[in-house]
């Protein structure tokens, strides 16, 4: 077992364990609480009822009197100066209200402070086909599209660059002015521990290259917004955001306003999965359309438009260079990724670190090198899509996993066991692991897919294959760096025993506003039904991030915790004094205030209020959340750290058609670290969600480019964008392993993303199983699989995949020493490095020693 | 004297285009009698014209299936249907499937088993599962799977709106059924 401490004990029938000693930030102070009441419980989420009514308003079902609609003017050119823009025409239809062009709205913006490189309409320069030019606000949408018809643009076309290899080999023109040299957008270099030497004493070392094309996220719901302006000066934006507070900043500078005369509301997002977390042309264009016009204007984006927005997974191409010893232990891991950022910076520079943060956190990795180089290309801007930056290397390091497992005549699985990073110890680039429940979920789908009996057994054309992933519960480090709380949640208790609930979160269909209330509740001791959740306005609610990351339960749950232990600390008082019960023995529960050795002898939540409010008046309270500090010091060391890693282990069963290279995915066990349930039915939702989304990347999902040298989008329609729909889905058998995590709420940890990564490699292994060829790219489509079936029959290598790398100038490497080389987790070359032994070693257990076993 | 002018053509047309039209049909068994550019589709009268919003979009092309409403009880995508087309046509939205203040039991079983998660594609898949259950009260889940094919949901990987259709196909039938504690905890 790979795994000790925190290890769920067997509770009853459905294996959902609880650890006798609370782990994780859970309510403390009146009295001794009875198990809890609400969290680990399949409560029903406090807006599933408007949903399935229709009543839920998502951004599109916004209406207000007087409001005009908005289009965009897309540019037709992949990469272009802008010469001219004539809206004459335009501006004189009927119906038409305002005009706008980039010239109205100067001031760039975008998501990272190293990356303001976006303009709400291009102002001299056109950087993919989509990017917006001009826009309109008329009487309605049709006008507003007659107008953009008849808007003039004359382009001067520049080199159009279609991918990484071009981009490298064309410096000029450069899409943007800043950066690295020519077209590179970001380069990083760094080094733990001297992996050449690692390589060098290794028993087996294997270098594979793989690509992960691009795919998108497809949310059913358009990107919509609805903008207001108040003569005084004041303008409120409605939209579909996962990130109201970074709009919000956006907003202000873009329009210059204050920030204090700008309100964000998030509606309730029609499916985010990372694609509406940045700040939209559109967001801006509406408010600034409603600041001329004096009159409310909404926009919704067609399908069309959401394929250019994009925003998703990067195209990465990858190298692998690992050394293990004879039992397949990892001595030394060089990864190497190639990016194709499409035409703006977006979140990319954080996309790059990702790249290759995370391969140290499920296998002990004893030096660890990592370069990854970022370029800008002429395509829609990619981002994050759940996962954000690490689904690619994880689909390269799985399935080299087992290619060294083969090569090796080894049990893919003992290798992986073999090498599980310590629960509460460090990796070689300083991240803190805490929790780590990835034994038992390779244990728990090993047993329920009956994997020894399956691989290498089953007959051609079948096969299984496993694979493993750990994702963040929120990054370590806020986008703008400031020592203020990630999240905040503010209470309100009212004398009826009603309370409400304010944070700034967003509900993306994720159950974050169902989770604030749980909480809540559970801390109070009153029913969830009872609570109000006012979330993601700025106006009203104070700060949260965002929902990115897989942020929200850990950072808002531990900020609801504490605003509501304290709000229940002035009702202890007052009942405490009105009943002359001491108040450790006042247990919160059952909407009642009771004591614990007398339980019937209590008062009503809501007379708890009461009396509090006679004592000292009115009954509110906050709460707020800032991760630990990370330990790393160096450059790059603020992507990855997390204040918690889940854990996912995935088995999938394929039957793969040698004719046609068709794979059906039958089956898919997958088990989940999760920390600790807040609410089971949500966290199961996400982890077949996750699933789904996994196995429509690993057979089918791709944003892929034609024409006009690689820069037109193939088919920006759902129809032509294959995504699995209830025919292709496969079956899922889920576990839920409880490791509670002491960072976490409760002990939990994330579950939106995570579950995501294992299920391509997965896939791949299992593909590899059933007709022995390697597939190594995403997607695993029966072209490719055919392709490789075709080759092997044919004496060849049974690949398919990239066969080289372009060429950059890798810069010498950042040398970081692991911690158990000693250091402080800064660069040899930083001035400020002491090369000092580590404080505390017993954060590591030397798993590596090579004089040893 | 000329004639009356007919209802039909009582609003003008502005900047070239067709004048309003009328049609009346019944929306969740309530007659409606509206007026609306004559190349408005369903989808649009619905949601901009009656005002009744649970009925979504998400390409207004007929691919993603959002959109789907029962019209004489069987499901169509209202993106792909004219308004007018609607005309003595009998149209069932999600607005139209609770009794009153009591949910039905499909809306019941998906609020449940959080088969709504961001809830976008929701009142297509529960309208469609109306229909499926009409017609055949103890579906297989094959059966599920291939009746609700025409929808695409991009949150749950479809498998609590396959329980979730479940449960309520077994309340529908009079049994006492609940939601499956490994579809809640896992196995």
């Amino acid at each position: 077992m790979g795994v000790s401490n925190g290890t769920p004990k067997d509770n009853g029938a459905n294996g959902h364990g609880q650890t006798t000693e609370p782990v994780g930030r859970h309510p403390r102070g009146e009295g001794e609480r009875s198990d809890s009441a609400v969290v680990g419980k399949p409560f029903v989420k406090v807006d599933s009822r408007s949903k399935v009514l229709g009543t839920m308003k998502f951004a599109d079902d916004l209406t207000l009197p007087r409001m005009l609609h908005a289009k965009l003017l897309r540019s037709t050119e992949a990469h272009a100066r802008i010469v001219s823009i004539d809206t004459t025409r335009a501006e004189a239809l009927e119906g038409v209200y305002a005009v706008l062009t980039g010239r109205s709205m100067p001031i760039t913006y975008g998501i990272l402070p190293v990356s303001q490189d976006e303009h709400a309409l291009c102002v001299d320069r056109v950087r993919y086909i989509g990017d917006p030019v001009a826009a309109v606000a008329a009487v309605d949408e049709e006008t507003a599209e007659a107008a953009c018809r008849a808007i003039d643009v004359v382009y001067e076309r520049l080199t159009a660059i279609d991918s990484v290899k071009t981009a490298l080999e064309t410096p000029e023109p450069r899409i943007h002015d800043y950066g690295e040299e020519g077209n590179i957008h970001k380069r990083v270099d760094l080094e733990f521990g001297n992996v050449d030497e690692a390589l060098a004493s290794s028993h087996h070392v294997r270098e594979d290259l793989f690509f992960y094309e691009g795919n998108t996220h497809l949310p059913l719901e358009q990107h919509a917004s609805l903008a207001e302006w108040h003569p005084d000066g004041k303008v409120t934006l409605w939209s579909s955001t996962q990130t109201p507070h970074y709009v919000h900043r956006a907003l202000a500078k873009v329009l210059e306003l204050p920030p204090s005369r700008v309100r964000v509301v998030a509606i309730p997002n029609g499916g985010g999965f990372g694609g509406k977390s940045d700040i939209f042309n559109h967001e801006i264009v509406v408010a600034k359309l409603a600041m001329v016009t004096g009159r409310p204007v909404k926009i919704c984006l067609t399908r069309e438009e959401v394929f250019y927005c994009h925003r998703g997974r990067h195209p990465v191409l990858m190298r692998f260079r690992t050394g293990v010893d004879e039992r397949g232990r990892i001595l030394g891991m060089h990864s190497q990724t190639y990016i194709d950022g499409g035409a703006y910076g977006s979140y990319g520079v954080a996309s790059t670190f990702y790249t290759g943060a995370l391969q140290t956190v499920t296998y002990h990795v004893d030096r660890y090198k990592f370069d990854s180089v970022r370029c800008f290309t002429n395509k829609p801007p990619c981002g994050p899509k759940r996962g954000h930056g690490t689904p690619q290397p994880r689909f390269g390091l799985e399935v080299q996993i087992d290619k060294i497992a083969a090569d090796l005549g080894l049990d893919p699985i003992e290798v992986r066991k073999q090498n599980l990073v310590e629960p509460h110890s460090m990796t070689a680039n300083w991240l803190r692991v805490g929790s780590m429940g990835l034994g038992p979920c390779i244990d728990k789908v090993v047993e329920g897919s009956d994997w020894y009996s399956k691989f290498r057994k089953l007959p051609y054309g079948r096969g299984v294959g496993l694979a493993c992933g750990s994702y963040l519960s929120g990054a370590g480090l806020p986008i703008y760096w400031n020592d203020m709380p990630h999240s905040g949640v503010q209470i309100k208790l009212d004398r009826s025993g009603g309370v409400a609930v304010f944070c700034g979160a967003t509900d993306i269909g994720q159950g974050s506003d169902s989770v604030l209330a749980f909480i809540v509740a559970d801390v109070l001791g009153i029913d969830p039904v009872d609570i109000r959740v006012v979330c993601g306005d700025t106006d009203l609610t104070p700060v949260d991030l965002g929902s990115y990351s897989s942020r929200v339960t850990l950072m808002m749950g531990n900020a609801a915790i504490e605003a509501a232990e304290r709000a229940r600390a002035p009702l202890a008082e007052a009942v405490s004094k009105k009943l002359s019960i001491p108040r450790s023995r006042l247990v919160f529960g059952g909407n009642r205030v009771f004591d614990a050795e007398n339980p019937e002898t209590g008062v009503t939540f809501a007379e708890a209020v009461q009396f509090a409010e006679t004592s000292i008046g009115t009954i509110g309270s906050t709460g707020s959340y800032k991760p630990p500090r990370a330990p790393g010091r160096y450059k790059g060391a603020g992507v990855g750290p997390s204040p918690a890693y889940s854990y996912s282990a995935a088995v999938a069963e394929v039957d793969v058609d040698p004719e046609t290279g068709l794979v059906a995915v039958e089956r898919i066990w997958i088990a989940h670290d999760i920390g600790r349930s807040i609410n089971p039915t949500l966290v199961m939702g996400q982890v077949e969600g996750s699933v789904y989304m996994g196995l429509g990347e690993a057979l089918m999902e791709a944003m892929e480019y034609r024409g006009n040298r690689g820069v037109v989008h193939k088919f920006p329609s759902m129809l032509e964008y294959k995504s699995p729909t209830t025919m292709e889905m496969c079956d899922v058998v889920t576990y839920l392993i409880e490791d509670p995590d002491p960072n976490g709420p409760y002990g939990a940890k994330e579950v939106g993303q995570g579950p995501l990564l294992p299920i391509m490699p997965a896939v791949a292994n299992a593909v590899f199983d059933a007709v022995g060829v390697r597939v190594d790219e995403v997607p695993i489509s029966a072209e490719k699989v055919l392709k490789a079936i075709l080759a092997k029959a044919e004496g060849k290598d049974g690949r398919y995949g990239p066969a080289k790398t372009p060429a950059v100038e890798w810069h010498e490497p950042h040398r970081v020493p692991p911690p158990w080389e000693g250091g402080d987790g800064r660069a040899i070359d930083d001035p400020k490095h002491m090369p000092v032994p580590l404080a505390d070693p017993s954060g590591h257990r030397y798993k590596h020693d090579m004089s040893g076993d | 004297m000329s004639a009356p002018v007919p209802l039909t053509h009582i609003t003008r047309a502005r900047n070239g285009r067709p004048a309003k039209r009328r049609a009346q049909f019944t929306v969740n068994g309530e007659p409606v009698d509206v007026l609306f550019a004559p190349h408005k589709t369903l989808l649009e009268v619905l949601r901009e014209d009656l005002n009744l919003t649970g009925t979504k979009h998400g390409c207004e092309l007929g691919e993603c299936g959002a959109c789907a409403v029962l019209v004489d009880g069987e499901p169509v995508l209202a993106c792909l249907v004219l308004g007018l087309d609607a005309e003595g046509r009998d149209v069932t939205t999600v607005e139209g499937m609770a009794d009153g203040p009591a949910l039905h039991p499909i809306q019941e079983a998906f609020a449940q088993y959080g088969a709504a998660q961001c809830g976008y594609c929701t009142p297509s898949f529960m309208l469609t599962a109306q229909v499926l259950l009409e017609k055949n009260p103890s579906p297989s889940r094959d059966e599920i799977r291939e009746a609700l094919s025409s929808s695409i949901c991009r949150c749950t990987g479809y498998v609590k709106i396959y329980e979730a259709v479940e449960l309520a196909a077994a309340r529908m039938r009079g049994e006492e059924a609940d939601i499956l504690e490994e579809a809640i905890y896992g196995r």
